[in-house]
């Protein structure tokens, strides 16, 4: 059961998290404008590197606030973390 | 009118000299939502007899209880029969606020006692070391399998916020758990 | 049968059963220890070889000594209490569950501190004193019923005072503190993340829960874990009365219990000449040491001491009754022994800090794995990490304890004095033999548990393997309820002789929880029965109850599925419900739907945004139907938007998807569009929602509520009203989900059992339940999203091409509506389905193929079944079903294999009822 430090709340337990995947994947300006292969990328596409990760979290049986962490997959340890604002 | 209901409607207190489990039923609860930076949050502080507590998992307690929710969320809970909404609306004005009536959303169970603590520790992970989780500090967090809104009214006492739909299942969860402390002078009364 | 008690110990008795006989032992003994008493030596039949098998260890290392008693299937003689009347048998082949129920309470308890100590021998208890003197929070938590670790085993002194004397006022001391905690009878079982232990508590059957875990999160963690004596393989080292050399130690010392009258002792190291020492002052006969080494230990005056020998044989089927030892130079001996003592060294209990993620590093010194670095916050104490004098154990566990308090930050309090002990001899290096020689390894024993012999390991070595996961694996050695305790490293050392490896290179295999075996039912804990999964009620919910309703789970509600009359089925009830409905009136519970209260002066846009249809040109007062993508394009919610005020829209969500519409909501407010003003509040619970539907609703509610203009010119379909229903402050949409003219009235929750209750009251409603809900709205085609949509479906493909606006620039899944993907013309569609026998009900899921005659399989499949249900008003069954290019196909005859059957049925669309929607306005 990881320890989770959500900015807010402080460090909880994992369970009372929601994990949202890679972090600072925007959703596009103008969908309309990219192309199938570039839609499909936001779409479908994602990292999943051994090591530091930045993904997003929300604290979802607590604050229900979104945040950035890096984590790293390896270890899980959790070695930076951002409120999205 | 027909008379109301409390959704655990067969929730039953119990007492003993370690533990005591009863429903505080009908509390007026308001969500309320507002940049904790703006006019509007001072204001509403203001006529509400203290400023939003703005340090995450802490309560105030003045005309009405205010519990940290999130960090541009409250819960404002009053007692039966209070209008704390009137009072937000009114020193809110024309700002953009969010303010929702959810007093039959969650329902309360108060747990009081030596063997508060105790009794808790079965179902939620929080540390409620009274240094850490004293009078003063509340938590959105889990108790055994449902949402709850724990607040720390005393040094032994516990106001258990939870969602109407799961309050009989809670209920039937602290009763189970609560057989341990209820041991000694346990009165069951309707 | 003769006593094997030390004359003189003292003890209450108990009496108890095994294997069908009457004993008695005494208070404190194990199972073990009062069978050893009674002069028991075989307890069991091995698994696979049927082998008599003796008790083998004193602790939970124990691999033969397994009972079932009361609905244990499975416990360890070497931990099991002796209680009055305690009736055991032994566990002869697999173990069985019991057939009776389980009526035992188990609960489990969070618990968090700054210094979590594991094992209360030396080591944990200097660590848990050290600790607590700095003011810390300390858990000790200690797997034994009495404190001490191996002293009450050795009888050494600590102070000056019996081991076992210091340990239990060491503990009764620590267990006064304000911020200490004291477990006793509690095995750590796992170690994870972030320093997230779990514990078994056995509290026994008379406490309140009969086994309790402790999930503890804990600052800093100090393993003082011990030890445990090594095995040697060698020529009938399972018979009974071949025994761990310190766990006979134990016996004596700890329960005056001697496990044989006489011995020899086969050692490699010095430790088992301690063993023997004690065990000829409790009386047993030293037949002689063998020592594998050629410079003895300190043995006792008189004790024949044979150095460079070892055994190799052991003579007696039924247990041991000679030794034949073999030396270099010398001539076999065969000694008279009843007991055969066995010490191949001590392996640190690394488990838990190799499930904390601690890298094992190999002692050449030692010969055995001891721990190396680790990113969790943990310490390693005493013998644990390889330390085995008592003095060192104590002053290890001190500074470890000591550290531990001032990593979580508490430092300078009182300072924990090392209490004295008694010199203790230098020690001779110990060699490091796993395994005697042999030409035939067939009764070299390896795993006794699993019946794993060194000729099993060399066998699989001899196929090719060479990692020690894949031995384990080939083998099963140390797959047994002991989880290799003894024989992990042995097949490891063992796998390394074969392959001329260093037992260094091999490693073990992976350590894994639960470090001793842990029941399900202890696991569950108070999650079973009633409350294993929330149940989720409505406010109606004793009304539901009371007549008779059987309820249909939805997600974590209960809902009402039909209210069966006398005589009634579910079919005749639902009939009679939709009769009902359809031509009269009908009331639902409709409470559960989700209900999210949006607000502030961007609310029309962000619903814009998450819809597919446009929700910024509703009126105040009126309601549209909408519905939600994903960025796929594939439907994800539906449901209802109330425009309440010009900055304020109460939406509607389906029940099963209330939170995570709540959290899609959040998350593109927080993370993509934090610029726009709006505020979400889940309101689900707030109101008790009552469906009113069918012809006769119109005047049900003019009658509930007299001041609302109720004719369909003032009160238009897809409106809402705030009036007052039955006396109650109510909002009343005008919303059909059955193509009926139908209201929801929305009321406070509190006030729910009272508004049902009138409406109830009016005596011409019929009550209905999902059931019928669910027959009224398929035979209108309305999908239930996660029913007739699987997260593959485009409003599209519902046929709701209207729901999708042109006009929006953008919204949640529009670009995904311009891929090949969205448009391709064999998408599978929602069409219906008519049995060509009208009786036929299909069922959900049933699959859909195009011919009349199966192919050869692979067979093609069209699409399935999602929804189907007898109709009153079609005469007929009929079903929804998502059908590959389902829309060009109206007409077409498919078939549904059922078993040996191709069930023909009839393409239509999915409106099979009131296509025009002349019902709607009553």
């Amino acid at each position: 059961m990881l320890l989770i430090p959500c900015p807010w709340c402080g460090p909880r337990d994992e369970a009372e998290f929601h994990y949202g995947g890679q972090a600072h994947v925007a959703y596009p300006e103008n969908p309309a404008a990219l192309s199938d292969e570039e839609w499909a990328r936001y779409l479908f596409f994602r990292d999943n590197p051994e090591g530091r990760f930045a993904e997003r979290w929300n604290h979802t049986a607590g604050c229900r606030r979104w945040f950035n962490a890096v984590r790293n997959t390896a270890t899980n340890e959790i070695e930076a973390r951002e409120v999205i604002a | 009118m027909a008379e109301r209901l409390s959704p655990p409607a067969r929730f039953t207190p119990v007492s003993s000299d370690d533990l005591r489990i009863a429903e505080v039923p009908f509390l007026t609860q308001i969500n309320l939502r507002v940049d904790p930076k703006s006019r509007a949050a001072a204001d509403i502080g203001l006529a509400l007899g203290a400023p939003l507590p703005t340090d995450p998992g802490t309560c105030t307690s003045a005309q009405a209880d205010v519990l940290w929710m999130g960090p541009d969320e409250w819960l404002v809970v009053g007692e039966r029969g209070d209008d704390p909404e009137g009072t937000i609306r009114a020193a809110a004005g024309t700002a953009h606020v969010g303010i929702t009536d959810v007093s039959a959303q969650r329902t309360v169970i108060s747990v009081d006692g030596p063997r508060s603590r105790d009794l808790l520790a079965h179902g939620c992970a929080l540390d409620l070391h009274p240094r850490v989780f004293g009078p003063g500090r509340c938590a959105q967090t889990m108790l055994a399998r449902a949402l709850v809104v724990l607040a720390a009214t005393g040094e032994e006492g516990f106001r258990v916020f939870v969602r109407s739909s799961f309050a009989g299942y809670l209920a039937d969860w602290l009763l189970d758990a609560a057989g341990e402390y209820l041991r000694k002078g346990t009165v069951t009364s309707r | 049968m003769t006593s094997r008690r030390m004359a003189g110990w003292q003890g209450e008795p108990v009496r108890f059963r095994f294997d069908g006989r009457d004993y008695e032992g005494v208070r404190g003994d194990t199972l073990a220890s009062a069978l050893l008493a009674n002069g028991v030596r075989t307890v069991a039949a091995s698994p696979a070889l049927g082998r008599p098998r003796g008790i083998y260890a004193a602790w939970t290392e124990e691999p033969n000594a397994l009972v079932r008693y009361g609905v244990e299937p499975m416990a360890q003689a070497t931990t099991l209490d002796l209680t009055e009347g305690l009736d055991a048998t032994s566990l002869r082949g697999r173990g069985r569950l019991s057939e009776e129920p389980d009526t035992s309470r188990y609960d489990a308890v969070h618990a968090h501190c700054d210094v979590l100590v594991v094992g209360a021998g030396p080591a944990g208890l200097a660590a848990a004193a050290a600790a607590a003197g700095t003011g810390a929070r300390v858990i000790i938590a200690d797997d034994r019923p009495v404190a001490g670790g191996s002293l009450p085993d050795t009888a050494e002194t600590v102070g000056g005072v019996p081991g076992d004397e210091w340990a239990a006022t060491t503990l009764a001391e620590l267990g006064g503190r304000p911020d200490v905690r004291v477990l006793s009878r509690t095995s750590v079982f796992g170690y994870y993340d972030d320093n997230y232990l779990v514990a078994v508590e056995r509290r026994g059957a008379d406490a309140y829960s009969r086994e309790r875990v402790w999930r503890i999160r804990a600052r800093q963690v100090v393993l003082a874990t011990g030890a445990h004596e090594r095995p040697i393989a060698f020529a009938g080292n399972d018979r009974p009365g071949v025994m761990l050399a310190g766990s006979a130690r134990a016996y004596a010392n700890r329960h005056g219990v001697l496990p044989g009258a006489r011995a020899v002792v086969f050692t490699t190291n010095d430790s088992a000449y301690a063993a023997a020492r004690d065990l000829a002052a409790a009386g047993v006969e030293i037949a002689a040491i063998v020592d594998t080494r050629d410079t003895a230990g300190h043995a006792q005056d008189g004790t024949e001491v044979l150095t460079g020998h070892v055994v190799t044989a052991v003579g007696g089927d039924e247990g041991v009754s000679s030794v034949t030892v073999s030396g270099a130079g010398h001539v076999d001996r065969e000694i008279e022994a009843d007991l055969l003592l066995v010490s191949g060294g001590w392996n640190p209990l690394v488990h838990l800090f190799s499930q904390a993620g601690g890298e094992l590093r190999h002692d050449d010194a030692t010969g055995s794995f001891v721990p190396g670095p680790v990113r969790q916050a943990v310490e390693v104490a005493g013998a644990a990490r390889g330390v085995f004098t008592l003095a060192g154990c104590l002053e290890d566990g001190a500074a470890a304890g000591a550290r531990a308090a001032e990593a979580a930050g508490f430092r300078m309090g009182d300072a924990f004095r090392i209490p004295e002990t008694p010199a203790e001899e230098p020690a001779e290096p110990a060699a490091h033999l796993w395994l005697v020689e042999a030409a035939d390894y067939a009764t070299h024993f390896v795993d006794l548990q699993r019946d794993v012999t060194v000729a099993d390991v060399m066998k699989a070595t001899g196929a090719g393997l060479r990692s020690v996961e894949h031995v384990k694996r080939y083998t099963t050695a140390g797959t047994a309820h002991d989880q290799g305790k003894l024989s992990g490293v042995l097949t490891s050392a063992v796998v390394g002789h074969a392959l001329g490896l260093p037992l260094a290179d091999l490693g073990t295999t992976t350590f894994r929880a639960p470090y001793v075996p842990v029941g399900f039912s202890t696991l569950a804990g108070r999650d079973r029965g009633a409350l294993h999964d929330p149940v989720r009620t409505t406010s109606l919910h004793e009304w539901h109850v009371a007549y008779g309703a059987p309820f249909e789970n939805v997600g974590q509600w209960k809902r009402p599925w039909y209210y069966p009359r006398a005589g009634e089925d579910m079919e005749a009830a639902v009939l009679r419900e939709c009769h009902a409905v359809r031509t009269s009136v009908g009331a639902m519970d409709a409470s559960t739907l989700g209900k999210i209260d949006v607000q502030g002066p961007d609310a029309a846009e962000f619903l814009d945004r998450l819809y597919t249809n446009m929700m910024s040109t509703l009126k105040v007062g009126a309601i549209r139907y909408g519905v939600m993508c994903r960025p796929d394009g594939m439907v994800f919610d539906d449901g209802t938007v109330i425009r309440l005020a010009d900055d304020r829209f109460l939406v509607t969500t389906t029940t099963g998807n209330a939170a995570a519409v709540l959290d899609w909501m959040e998350e593109w407010l927080q993370t993509e569009w934090p610029h726009l003003r709006v505020y979400c509040t889940s309101v689900t619970e707030h109101w008790a929602t009552v469906a009113l539907a069918g012809p006769g609703s119109r005047d049900v509610l003019a009658g509930l509520a007299p001041g609302l203009a109720v004719d369909a010119a003032s009160f238009p379909f897809m409106t809402w009203r705030d009036t007052e229903v039955a006396g109650l402050a109510a909002r009343v949409c005008r919303i059909s989900f059955s193509g009926e003219l139908a209201y929801e009235i929305n009321v406070n929750a509190w006030d729910g059992l009272a508004l049902w209750e009138a409406v109830m009251g009016t005596g011409t409603v019929t009550p209905y339940g999902t059931e019928t809900m669910h027959v009224l709205r398929a035979e209108k085609g309305y999908p239930i999203v996660g029913q007739d949509t699987d997260g593959t479906v485009t409003p599209a493909d519902l046929g709701m091409d209207w729901v999708v606006s042109k006009k929006k620039p953008d919204f949640i899944g529009k670009r995904s509506f311009a891929r090949a993907d969205t448009s391709r013309p064999d998408r599978k569609h929602l069409v219906g389905l008519l049995p060509a026998d009208p009786g036929r009900l299909l069922p959900e899921g049933a699959h859909l193929v195009e011919t009349g005659t199966l192919p050869e399989p692979p067979v093609p499949t069209l699409g399935h079944v999602t929804s189907s249900y007898r109709s009153a008003v079609l005469g007929s069954t009929f079903a929804l079903a998502l059908v590959s290019g389902g829309r060009d196909r109206m007409g077409e005859e498919l078939y549904v294999p059922l078993g040996d059957e191709l069930v023909p049925v009839t393409v239509t669309s999915h409106i099979l009822y009131d296509p025009e929607g002349a019902r709607r306005d009553g």
